[in-house]
């Protein structure tokens, strides 16, 4: 079970169901193939620096999850036919990596938690 | 000896002390470069975006590697530019 993370670009032209229903889609694939998902964050839409067909925004996703080397395959197949993706990453965590993506995650946990603290008081 | 003195530079002879310089990743102790923030890694980008060499930025080989291995990370993703100008 090794730690992976995986960014997607998903084409600006879809509507907030659709995006969603993608990156379900491939949450689910995820799922299927026995994988734990631990993080997963969405970046919202973001300008490219560079068009990537013909398109200058995107929709960006971080999905970080354990999964075993087989359950890759079968997410970048399905990022393949996907047509809605126009690029993606997948990126195996090492040591230090995995530190940084979770001292990451508690640094967003903690400022996300942070304002409704103040609501509470 | 009163000649040495009286040679005089129309500017005086900036001789630029040799700044050591030093690796940033040993030295704050970081391990991990992240390819998903474009903002730390364009410390590293001339303005034509392109990956500066290890003698401008002093950093090691070992950590040249690993930036030079987020930057391009980094451009596929489209969050740096392969190639642009005044980039900064």
């Amino acid at each position: 079970m090794n730690h992976y993370e995986t960014v997607f670009i998903l084409t600006p032209v879809l509507s907030d169901a659709q995006m969603k229903e993608a990156v379900e889609k491939f949450t689910k694939v995820l799922a299927d193939n026995g994988a734990t998902i631990v993080n997963e964050e969405n970046w919202g839409l973001r300008k490219l620096a560079y068009p990537i067909q013909k398109k200058s925004t995107g929709f960006y996703t971080l999905v970080e999850f354990d999964a075993d080397p087989k359950a890759i395959k079968k997410l970048e197949t399905a990022y393949r036919r996907d047509e809605r993706v126009l690029r993606f990453l997948t990126f195996r965590l090492d040591k230090y990596a995995a530190e940084y993506a979770a001292k990451r995650r508690s640094l967003k946990a903690s400022k996300s938690n942070a304002p409704k603290e103040v609501k509470e008081d | 000896m009163a000649q040495q003195s009286e040679i005089r530079y129309l500017t005086p002879l900036s001789v630029d002390v040799k700044k050591k310089k030093y690796c940033r990743f040993k030295r704050s102790g970081i391990k991990y470069v992240d390819y998903k923030d474009p903002e730390f890694l364009k410390k590293f980008l001339n303005e034509q975006g392109k990956i500066l060499p290890r003698r401008i930025t002093g950093t090691s080989l070992k950590f040249q590697r690993r930036v030079a291995q987020a930057v391009k990370r980094a451009r596929h993703l489209a969050l740096l530019p392969y190639v642009t100008d005044l980039m900064k």
